[in-house]
């Protein structure tokens, strides 16, 4: 099947025209919210804490209950790179295709993906500090590269605010979004250069004692927030279509306007011009 | 369960600041839908 | 001079005329760039040895922030006189018209950091234990912040709301240009034992990377500038 065919029924589907909703939305939207439910239920209850016991000494060691803070700290995170992956395919393919289709998608990724790589920081953050005893870490190689990539989220979305033209805006901010996608994986080849020890790597999916419960609820909420992202994309995506129509709408209303007032202006300036030329006898 | 307050924090920030942005998402299609004529809201054409 | 360099030098040799008439970048911004060394020195109240250790971070922020001024500069003679359009009419290709800018740009970044090295050797006491690494990271990096720099100086042309997006635009951008120069000046200024010359190879790196894409890209850019 064809993308574009595709594309037209995803957008079309069911009449709703007020606000971005559809039969779609809906049904994906109710499908969040009890995935959602089930993801707490698992975080929160059905999973253990992470605690492991010395042998020898008989001290429990592990995150105990700071663990259930990676079912959602994974899942953004996952979503983050998933979103910076959509914005830099979609300015990838405004520079080759010209597509109005893949500038909105790559706004509205970009907005979501901000939204979500802060989510990943805090996240982060907030099970850093009782695990490794620090909000931030210097040098850490996934934290610097989550942080620029956050930068230039943000300054890609600030920079398509400072063009109104849609075609300009589109190429633009395509070259922008792409040399700060091409320059993610040299920040995080530089760091992991400049210090070779992270604390991410002491503290990896291996060492927890990965139960299949918890494997299962990292996978679980994983594609929760997936579907939430589509979810959010969608609407985001139909907004920045809405905004596209509103401002070229108004242009085709005024150029209607302009020629309806055009025979007007072809009469008087008939009637100025035969009066400032000298009498040649025609009736006017 | 140890370190509660860490997890009601990232826990609720997380899904705040999702359903406060799907929130400002559904406003913001309100308003613009309300201001487009009713043929051109949905993308329609294939032509990109 | 071959023909391709002869276009490239006209279009530098005509952005630095009108820097050697104007005198901008040297009463603006070089002075710009020794008050960021001394307000560093103010601000931190640190005692010489830890102003030493800190130079190479100092020395390239002062240099990162100068930098954007020196851009902004550059692409500012361009539009101030509608000059882009005259560009795009000479005929030259995009990559060269990118090239002189580049190279303006550079030359001017290297005599402001000139003077920001005399500037730290007298406010912070630093010392060059291996001058040949410090030069050769210094023109590295500073091909990588010239190209990289005139190229998102263009796409932040514009009046008005565009003016104040170049730092947010650029400086993300040249986050790994500022981690490897200050480690290659760490070993170059003897402040830190780390092995300077691979960081120096990194730059090199950036340099090729940053030159090669704004080559590619300048034309399209300039179209709508």
């Amino acid at each position: 099947m064809p993308l574009a065919t595709v594309r037209t029924r995803v957008e079309a589907a069911a009449p709703d025209l007020h606000g971005t909703g559809s039969r779609a939305t809906r049904i994906l939207g109710a499908a969040c919210l009890v995935g959602m439910a089930t993801l707490l239920m698992l975080a929160f209850w059905l999973t253990n804490p992470d605690e492991r016991v010395d042998e020898e000494t008989n001290i429990v060691t592990g995150q105990f209950d700071a663990v259930r803070l990676l079912y959602v700290h994974f899942p953004v995170a996952i979503v983050t790179y998933t979103a910076f992956l959509v914005t830099a395919a979609g300015c990838i393919m405004v520079l080759w295709k010209n597509s109005t289709w893949w500038d909105n998608t790559a706004a509205a990724s970009a907005e979501v993906g901000v939204l979500f790589c802060g989510l990943t920081l805090v996240t982060g953050s907030i099970w850093g500090r009782p695990i490794w005893n620090t909000w931030w870490e210097w040098g850490d190689v996934r934290l610097m590269t989550t942080t620029i990539l956050f930068l230039i989220f943000v300054g890609y979305l600030a920079y398509r605010r400072t063009m109104t033209d849609p075609q300009i805006r589109a190429k633009r901010s395509a070259v922008v979004g792409l040399i700060g996608a091409i320059n993610i994986p040299i920040v995080y080849k530089s760091v992991e250069w400049w210090e070779n020890r992270t604390l991410h790597q002491q503290s990896t999916l291996a060492e927890l004692k990965v139960e299949d419960l918890t494997l299962f609820a990292m996978i679980f909420g994983m594609t929760v927030f997936l579907m939430i992202y589509v979810w959010l994309m969608v609407h985001r995506f139909r907004i920045g279509w809405l905004e596209h129509q509103a401002e070229t709408a108004g242009l085709a209303v005024a150029i209607a306007e302009r020629r309806a007032q055009a025979p007007d202006d072809i009469r008087n300036a008939v009637t100025d011009t035969r009066s400032s030329l000298p009498d040649s006898g025609v009736d006017t | 369960m140890t370190h509660l307050g860490y997890l009601i924090a990232g826990w609720g920030i997380s899904l705040g600041a999702i359903a406060l942005y799907a929130g400002s998402l559904m406003r913001r299609s309100k308003v613009l839908s309300a201001r487009v004529p009713v043929e051109r809201r949905r993308w329609i054409s294939t032509d990109d | 001079m071959d023909p391709i360099m002869r276009e490239i030098w006209a279009v530098a040799r005509k952005d630095l005329l009108i820097e050697a008439r104007s005198k901008v970048v040297a009463t603006q911004v070089l002075p710009f760039a020794l008050v960021i060394l001394i307000l560093f020195g103010l601000a931190l109240d640190a005692d010489r040895s830890t102003l030493r250790s800190f130079t190479p971070g100092l020395f390239w922020v002062a240099t990162l922030f100068a930098g954007i001024l020196a851009i902004q500069r550059s692409v500012s003679v361009e539009t101030s006189s509608a000059a882009f359009e005259a560009l795009r009419l000479s005929g030259a290709p995009g990559w060269k018209l990118f090239a002189g800018k580049a190279l303006a740009v550079a030359l001017q970044l290297l005599a402001i950091e000139a003077v920001l090295g005399l500037g730290v050797v007298v406010l912070y006491r630093a010392s060059f234990a291996d001058p040949v690494l410090v030069v050769t990271a210094a023109l590295a990096a500073t091909v990588a912040i010239a190209s990289a720099g005139s190229l998102y100086g263009v796409l932040a042309v514009g009046m008005g709301v565009r003016d104040t997006i170049l730092p947010m635009l650029l400086l993300p951008v040249l986050a790994p240009v500022l981690v490897a120069a200050t480690r290659a000046f760490d070993d170059g200024l003897g402040t830190t034992a780390v092995n300077g010359w691979s960081w120096c190879a990194l730059l090199a790196f950036f340099a090729v990377i940053y030159g090669t894409v704004g080559a590619l890209a300048y034309a399209v850019v300039i179209e709508d500038a």
